[in-house]
């Protein structure tokens, strides 16, 4: 088991064709993930070719859909075009879509996120890494990878990992597999102020998921969601949880690199974060080096 | 981006918002005229204000001696002596830092007599990912004080951006301001136009502060924005060439515009041990465990998840140019970037820079051997560190020595 995605989630990538999606459509058909098309319009009819596995390209996620039975997407569009396309696989009734795009006005997710209500597909991101089930082969292969993660840094096991930040994802995971503790799902949701899914959204869905054992869950400066998770975790959570928020150092009104972290008016600060992380019984990484320590600790 | 006073009242005015008349002058002569126009069409006050991006204006003071960056003229005389001792002055403020700002341009406006003063923003609300206009009686002062000391007092009112803002959500706004008669029928109009800026511009806030009904010269009431401040998305700037225009380079730091060219996110800090990351949260992480470990960042620098050789060697450039800088700590995590890479860049911006200082490199990641044995057989004396820690108290223990 993991959450979100199994290693025979069917996926489709959107902006197939360009340098980015291209380079991890193969990095995900390496990994072992079943890439089953790509979406590119006005390219429909043609083949992506990668290492003898041929991936037929749709000119939309509709027609993919209904011809290949692909379930979740990874959506590598340019930011002015990428609201249209998480929308069109809201219509295409996927189960998963995954944002990575990087840049995306903040209108453009109020809009989509308000269409999506009532809607069955979840979003993950923007501006994410994505999300990695780890597989059972060597350095985790044969998982489903679905963005822009190193699939080779993780190894299938029992932790779930959540974060706002790419390489701070990495960190973690990186720490746990070096320690010999594999992960049963990791999520990156991005650090955009306006989000599919939330730390909450993820923490729920590892705490009912039988193979997650442990959860590291990591924040940034900046909105209130971690104090929301942790406020849910102290009245229900059943499984240990150790975290770490970044930007305890960064000043006031700045925008810290990811659109979503900024403190501003006194709120999102690291330090109440960390004071609801703390009430909540959640195990507080001192620094970035210790989450998986701090977690192992609590096991 | 963060655009002058002036210009966010050009924004407001395009949407129909109600704004003190008057003009943006980069001379005195054009602060003279613009003050001969305002008394000759009846105003008997002008208000001159320095334009700045930073906030306490009008309690700061210049660095000739001059007090105050907003004053009041009774007449043509004093708004030209109040334009004389602006224009190309420096002004300190609490939020400028000791340095102050050069006052390039400033807005001679028309002081109205300000009958009671008022709070209105519009801004995102990340918890339901709507929009949230707010507002308040309590205008004029400080809306962090209010909402932490009296919440009650701020008015709370979302729109559903289905169908964008409706008249009976400004119409319930402005009777919970207790507005009637004039100053209700204007208020409603201001506040939907206020909300309309801020959607169609892409702004990340719009936030008038005071929002004042005032006496006009012909003795009626009407509502106006005495003070408007505005910060765009930067990520939709894009499809606003207009808004891009409005960017004033003199107000930024130019370490952070030389950046910007390399697509490098950097934001200068007051501290010693200048950092070099791959990605935001790891960036700020960095910057954290330094402070942890005793030691203060001079900078945040993000080189972005797909690092060239290029941008490592502009990045090492920039944060070199910072005279504060001790020492430099290199953290990244190549997980699909290549570590050797990275080395290389880093072995060829060594030897370009003729870097003195202590160089603390933790590299982690895809192709880490290579990277660290191009490190190593470069001949360079680079401290390497096994973990963010080991690396951490490595350079806070360099800038100690």
């Amino acid at each position: 088991m993991s959450i979100l995605v199994t290693p025979q989630t069917r996926l489709l990538v959107q902006g197939i064709t360009g340098a980015f999606g291209a380079r991890h459509a193969q990095l995900s058909i390496d990994y072992g993930t079943q890439v089953v098309a790509g979406v590119t319009p006005g390219k429909g009819g043609q083949i992506f070719e990668h290492r003898g596995v041929k991936v037929p390209i749709f000119d939309t996620v509709a027609e993919a859909v209904r011809e290949t039975k692909a379930t979740a997407s990874a959506v590598f569009v340019p930011p002015p075009f990428a609201a249209d396309a998480i929308l069109e696989g809201v219509d295409a009734q996927l189960d998963l879509v995954v944002a990575i795009t990087e840049g995306i006005p903040v209108n453009d997710m109020i809009k989509v996120k308000r269409a999506m209500q009532g809607r069955s597909t979840r979003l993950i991101g923007p501006n994410c890494p994505g999300i990695v089930t780890p597989g059972e082969g060597k350095d985790s292969h044969g998982g489903c990878r679905i963005g822009i993660a190193p699939g080779y840094i993780h190894k299938r096991g029992h932790i779930g990992v959540v974060s706002r930040s790419g390489t701070l994802t990495y960190e973690a995971v990186y720490q746990l597999t070096s320690r010999g503790v594999g992960q049963s799902t990791c999520v990156g949701i991005g650090g955009d102020p306006v989000n599919g899914t939330s730390h909450l959204d993820v923490i729920q869905l590892f705490m009912a998921d039988p193979d997650t054992h442990g959860i590291i869950m990591i924040g940034e400066i900046g909105g209130s969601a971690e104090e929301e998770a942790a406020e849910w975790i102290k009245a229900h959570g059943t499984k240990p949880v150790a975290g770490f928020i970044a930007g305890a150092t960064a000043p006031p009104g700045r925008r810290m690199g990811h659109a979503g972290a900024i403190v501003s008016g006194g709120k999102g600060t690291a330090q109440a974060k960390f004071d609801a992380f703390r009430a909540a019984g959640i195990g507080v990484a001192a620094t970035p080096s210790e989450m998986a320590d701090t977690l192992l600790k609590m096991m | 981006m963060n655009i002058h006073e002036y210009q966010a009242k050009q924004l407001l005015k395009q949407h129909g918002v109600a704004v003190p008349s008057g003009e943006p002058c980069k001379t005195v002569a054009e602060a003279k005229a613009a003050a001969e126009k305002l008394f000759a069409a009846g105003h008997t006050l002008a208000v001159i204000k320095s334009q700045i991006h930073a906030g306490g204006r009008g309690k700061g003071t210049f660095k000739h001696g001059f007090k105050g960056g907003v004053k009041l003229a009774k007449s043509v005389d004093e708004a030209v002596n109040f334009a004389e001792n602006m224009l190309g002055k420096t002004l300190v403020t609490v939020q400028t830092g000791p340095e102050g700002r050069v006052v390039q341009t400033i807005l001679v406006a028309a002081a109205e007599k300000i009958l009671k003063e008022y709070y209105l923003a519009v801004l995102l609300d990340r918890a339901n990912s709507r929009p949230l206009i707010m507002a308040s009686t309590e205008g004029g002062v400080d809306i962090e004080e209010v909402a932490a000391h009296s919440p009650e007092k701020i008015i709370k009112e979302w729109v559903d951006p289905a169908v964008g803002i409706q008249p009976y959500q400004a119409r319930k706004i402005a009777s919970g301001l207790g507005l009637k008669g004039d100053a209700f029928n204007g208020a409603v109009k201001l506040i939907m136009g206020v909300y309309k800026t801020w959607w169609e511009c892409d702004a990340s806030m719009v936030e008038i502060n005071p929002l004042a009904v005032v006496e006009t010269p012909a003795g009626k009431e009407a509502i106006i924005c005495v003070d408007a401040k505005i910060g765009l998305d930067d990520n939709a700037l894009y499809r606003h060439a207009d808004i891009l225009a409005m960017r004033d380079l003199a107000e930024e730091s130019p370490l952070e515009i030389e950046a910007s060219k390399f697509a490098l996110n950097y934001i200068k800090l007051d501290g010693s041990i200048a950092c070099l990351v791959n990605g935001a949260g790891l960036a700020m992480s960095t910057m954290d465990i330094i402070q942890h470990f005793g030691g203060m960042p001079a900078n945040f620098l993000d080189v972005g998840g797909g690092a060239s050789k290029d941008q490592v060697s502009a990045a090492f450039k920039i944060i070199l140019s910072d005279p504060n800088v001790k020492a430099i700590f290199v953290n990244i995590f190549g997980g699909i970037m290549d570590c050797n890479v990275i080395a290389t860049g880093i072995v060829e911006a060594v030897r370009e820079t003729g870097l003195k200082l202590p160089l603390v490199v933790r590299l982690e990641g895809n192709n880490v051997a290579a990277g660290k044995a191009t490190l190593a057989s470069s001949g360079l004396t680079i401290i390497s560190g096994d973990t963010m820690a080991d690396a951490a108290k490595k350079v806070v223990a360099a800038v100690a020595a």
